[in-house]
């Protein structure tokens, strides 16, 4: 040991002459670090409570509370997300996984309260200092936990598909279909926005977990037709899809039709194999065997009632059949998808027209309940000049044509006038059909089109060319084809729909010669059968119905579908025809009583 | 029981000095005991924990005291336990990385890299080359201030208090900078499955380099006052001599293995992340002392400091830190086993995982330094020390009960 070791040490004494390390007051003078995890924040404009939030939050920290001014919407549970500090341990899994970027996480770190409640807060609700801070934590693109890109469907080439009406999506082969079911949240934010609320969330992770025959059940609880929505349904769960946020929706649909298509062969078995129907005495005539009647027959024959369904045409199926072409819904899907209805015992009589062969009176005698469900079949002619000219069709009876089995010669070139689905469909048939040049006519822009966006891109990559802001005024004819008089229209007002209305343009107009012009601008109800009974129908000849109950001014006669709203989706028909099963149902057992 | 109402322990008959000729893992020397009469009234016993300065957490030791002279140890912990291994079962993977960095104060990031490496491996997910960098970076600077605060542990153990004080000041330091790239202060939660969280933050080497030098004149002044001190010297000398023969049977890892002479060191041994293209030596020493182990820790110190700057200096500048993995919410990570381990400031660390193929581990099972050092070790190496000394020997065996009781 030497004397060194001795004095050394007192050099520590020099330390006291050292400006001392610690903050003199740290509460006011030291901020977090500019990316520091501290107390959250939450855009509750952007955030939509889908609650993965909470999902993922490992110590349970966060709640979904309801919230004022943010209320209950399609795409938006009107829940917001409440942390409780006591638990938040600030690893921000919470703000990395959230679908659409509204939580992050400000600097601040300092929170004094007496009030242990207020450990727990509602960011963004609760007025805090930091609500809206710059500063803190906020989610790369990188950090996102999420895959935002949708695995796309394969689908027969623009150019092969152009040659024909062959159905043009192949179908998810199983490892695109798991990579997008592990894309789903679980959120069910979907769930609300399906007309007929289908749990999406569980038959999706149906297919996560290879239990294809729960997927199936779980399909049919809410849909018997499960595998042509599969292939054309709007979709309503995709637009509200919480991943849409921040990229694209799951592939709802494909994932439906990715159950379908492996289960179609054991289908029957499936639902049914072992579960009898316990007969009821009562029967229900319905009034149309489109996607509406036979849903409510679905529905109403499960819980045992007799079910008879009366169809105009000879093959049931309605718009389904006769409104959308093979390429998107092959008739042989939805023949079989009907038999599986039959199958339960729901009888179907085809060719008989009510009004006409059985008067709707004696359906009524004969049944305990009937069903209207004819849909908005009647398409819509414009009301301008030439409309009777050869070469000019309508929509809907063109799709008809088609369906039947014909193939109308429509010259090479063919405008179609409308932006609504059917126009879509009544477009890329005429490709089909094998028009060079197909253009669509439409009075607004492509904004305001009704039709699916994606019905619009695969119309233009099978070169169909889009005129927006035109409508024909005149139609003429020509020594060979049709000369269609046009004016141009601008956007005014937004009208009753919300959509801007159009105002003709003074002077804008020009002509252009076609072969043949196909209307496709919207669809009518028949509601004729019900003239001369006492069923209430409106101006706009639908049936007027309680909204709740879809039952009409007479007792025991409902109707749902397209023939109560007007013309809409398939899926809304189908909601109304589980809707109608279970109010019909809840009537005669009413009536029974 | 051996203690309580019982009036007579047991401790191992030869003594201290004669017992590193037949050891034997299938022989050991702690099975052939004989029993203290603890009613001669030649013996007391006391409890050194589990509230106590000298055993750096929570942790009890039951010594049987000789007058000064301790005779018997049991080592006791529980009192810290949060059952992690356990929680992980019913975490899914990506929830479990906010709670492995608990399992360890002082050294978090280290739980996390194995955490996150392991799934990794697992899984088959490739982390970007400057993730692997990040990583590497913050390994160090925890590793860095981590053993300045054992630094100052152990000083503050032979009542130098000073030395805690400064060391715990420039932790904070360090903590500031970790805030700075991570965004936390203690738990970073900066290293997750598939890389890191962020990017450096500008201009974060100019403000690195000041704390580093920082903490070089920080240990100048610990030279001085520590390890040139006489009575810190005097006592620590000589005492609490680990045998190298000991370093393998109990599993002894780290600095405490390097300063028996056994060049243990998973950085070089095992190279992981980008530590084969680091340029640095392994530190060995020999007298396998405190104070070789106490000044082995100051060099490691010193050597990471070296280690960040290689880092910042050769770590590429541009390109992702983060991999996209699997919707966490569903992740399957592939069935199968792995053993990942990594050098902590207290010795090897590693984390054995089993994946059943399904969303949840199996199981986790954290290896970390204290358990081995801090148990069985420990309780041999107290016999025929001075209770004055057993707080600087646990020290000095780098003891982090949380990380016993993970």
């Amino acid at each position: 040991m030497s004397l060194k070791d001795v004095i050394s040490p007192f050099y520590a004494w020099k330390k006291t002459l050292d400006k001392p390390y610690t903050i003199k007051n740290p509460i006011a003078e030291r901020e977090g670090a500019e990316r520091y995890r501290g107390f959250h924040t939450n855009d509750v404009e952007k955030c939509i409570g889908c609650g993965t939030c909470e999902e993922i939050c490992q110590n349970e920290a966060i709640d979904m509370v309801p919230v004022q001014g943010a209320d209950p919407q399609r795409g938006d549970s009107g829940l917001r997300p409440k942390i409780d500090y006591g638990r938040c341990c600030w690893c921000a899994l919470c703000v990395d996984v959230c679908p659409t970027g509204s939580l992050g996480m400000s600097n601040e770190y300092k929170w004094v309260t007496p009030d242990a409640e207020e450990y727990g807060f509602i960011p963004g609700v609760d007025i805090k200092p930091w609500n809206g801070a710059e500063k803190g934590y906020k989610r790369s693109d990188e950090a996102w936990l999420l895959r935002p890109g949708l695995k796309n469907m394969p689908v027969v080439e623009p150019e092969e598909r152009r040659q024909t009406f062959d159905e043009m999506a192949l179908g998810y082969n199983d490892n695109l279909a798991l990579l997008e079911a592990n894309r789903c949240l679980e959120c069910g934010i979907c769930v609300e926005a399906c007309p007929t609320h289908m749990d999406i969330p569980q038959y999706i992770k149906a297919i996560r977990e290879n239990r294809l025959e729960d997927g199936l059940q779980i399909l049919y609880d809410t849909n018997p037709f499960s595998e042509s929505c599969g292939r054309i349904c709007t979709a309503h769960c995709q637009d509200a899809c919480a991943m849409a946020h921040n990229g694209d929706a799951i592939g709802i649909r494909w994932l439906k039709r990715y159950i379908t298509d492996n289960t179609w062969q054991r289908r029957d078995d499936i639902l049914h194999g072992d579960n009898r129907i316990t007969e009821r005495e009562k029967s229900v005539a319905i009034i149309g065997g489109g996607p509406s009647g036979l849903s409510a027959a679905y529905y109403l024959r499960q819980q045992g009632y007799t079910v008879t369904v009366y169809e105009k045409h000879d093959k049931a199926g309605g718009m389904l059949r006769y409104g959308i072409p093979e390429y998107r819904l092959p008739k042989a899907v939805l023949d079989r998808e009907i038999e599986t209805i039959t199958r339960i015992g729901v009888q179907l009589k085809t060719g008989v027209a009510i009004g006409g062969d059985i008067s709707f009176e004696q359906l009524r005698r004969e049944n305990d309940a009937v069903y209207i469900a004819v849909g908005a079949q009647k398409g819509t002619a414009m009301p301008i000049e030439g409309m009777e000219t050869p070469g000019v069709y309508i929509g809907v009876d063109f799709l008809d044509r088609i369906a039947a089995g014909e193939r109308p010669d429509i010259g090479s070139r063919v405008l179609v006038v409308g932006g609504g689905n059917t126009a879509m469909d009544v477009c890329r048939s005429s490709v089909r059909l094998g028009a060079a040049e197909v253009s669509v006519l439409y009075r607004r822009t492509e904004k305001e089109m009704p039709a699916n966006a994606e019905e619009i891109e695969e119309a233009r990559e099978e070169g169909v060319r889009f005129d927006f802001l035109v409508s024909p005024v005149r139609i003429s004819r020509l020594e060979t084809g049709l000369r269609v008089e046009c004016r141009r229209m601008k956007l005014g007002e937004p009208d009753a729909s919300g959509r801007r209305r159009p105002v003709p343009l003074e002077g804008s107009e020009f002509t252009l010669d076609v072969d043949s012009c196909i209307m496709a601008i919207g669809q009518k109800v028949d509601s004729s059968m019900a003239h001369g009974t006492d069923v209430h129908i409106t101006r706009w000849g639908t049936f007027e119905v309680d909204a709740e109950t879809l039952q009409t001014n007479v007792p025991g006669v409902f109707a749902g579908g397209d023939c109560e709203s007007g013309p809409d989706d398939a899926i809304k028909a189908i909601a109304d025809g589980k809707k109608a099963a279970w109010f019909i149902a809840k009537y005669l057992q009413a009536e029974h009583n | 029981m051996k203690s309580g109402a019982s009036s007579a322990i047991t401790v191992p008959t030869e003594a201290h000095s004669d017992r590193t000729d037949r050891l034997s893992p299938w022989n050991p020397f702690w099975a052939r005991e004989t029993e203290l009469d603890l009613d001669s009234g030649r013996y007391v016993k006391i409890w050194q924990g589990p509230q106590h300065p000298g055993v750096t957490g929570n942790m009890a030791l039951e010594v049987t005291l000789e007058g000064d002279v301790v005779r018997d140890c049991k080592t006791h912990i529980g009192y810290l336990h949060r059952g992690f291994e356990k929680l992980m079962e019913r975490r899914k993977w990506i929830q479990c990385f906010p709670i492995v960095c608990r399992i360890c104060v002082p050294e978090p990031d280290t739980n996390e890299y194995l955490f996150a490496a392991g799934v990794e491996e697992l899984s088959g997910v490739e982390i970007p080359v400057k993730a692997a960098w990040l990583r590497a970076l913050v390994l160090e600077m925890i590793r860095v201030a981590s053993m300045t605060m054992g630094l100052g542990g152990q000083a503050g153990a032979y009542g130098l208090g000073i030395v805690g004080q400064w060391a715990v000041v420039h932790r904070d330091y360090m903590l500031d900078l970790f805030e700075e790239l991570t965004g936390g202060r203690v738990y970073h939660m900066y290293i997750l499955p598939g890389g890191v969280r962020q990017d450096l933050p500008e201009g974060f080497s100019g403000r690195m380099e000041k704390v580093l030098r920082m903490f070089e004149n920080l240990i100048v002044d610990i030279e001085k006052v520590m390890f040139d001190n006489a009575v810190f010297k005097a006592r620590t000398k000589g005492s609490g001599v680990l045998p190298r023969e000991w370093v393998e049977p109990f599993g002894v890892t780290g600095t405490t293995a390097r300063a028996a002479g056994v060049p243990l060191d998973v950085r070089k041994d095992n190279p992981y992340l980008i530590y084969d293209q680091l340029d640095f030596e392994k530190i060995v020493g020999g007298e396998s002392d405190i104070y070789e182990r106490a000044f082995l820790r100051k060099e490691e110190i010193l050597m990471s400091i070296r280690l960040i700057r290689q880092i910042l200096k050769r770590m590429p500048g541009e390109g992702p830190v983060r991999r996209k993995l699997p919707n966490v919410l569903h992740w399957q990570v592939q069935a199968g086993e792995t053993y990942v381990r990594a050098e902590s400031g207290r010795g090897e660390m590693g984390y054995y995982m089993v994946s059943d193929g399904g969303e949840y581990p199996r199981r986790v099972h954290v290896r970390g330094a204290s358990y081995t050092h801090a148990m069985a070790l420990l309780e041999q190496m107290a016999r025929g020390q001075s209770i004055a000394d057993i707080a600087g020997l646990m020290v000095s065996l780098q003891t982090c009960p949380p990380e016993i009781e993970r």
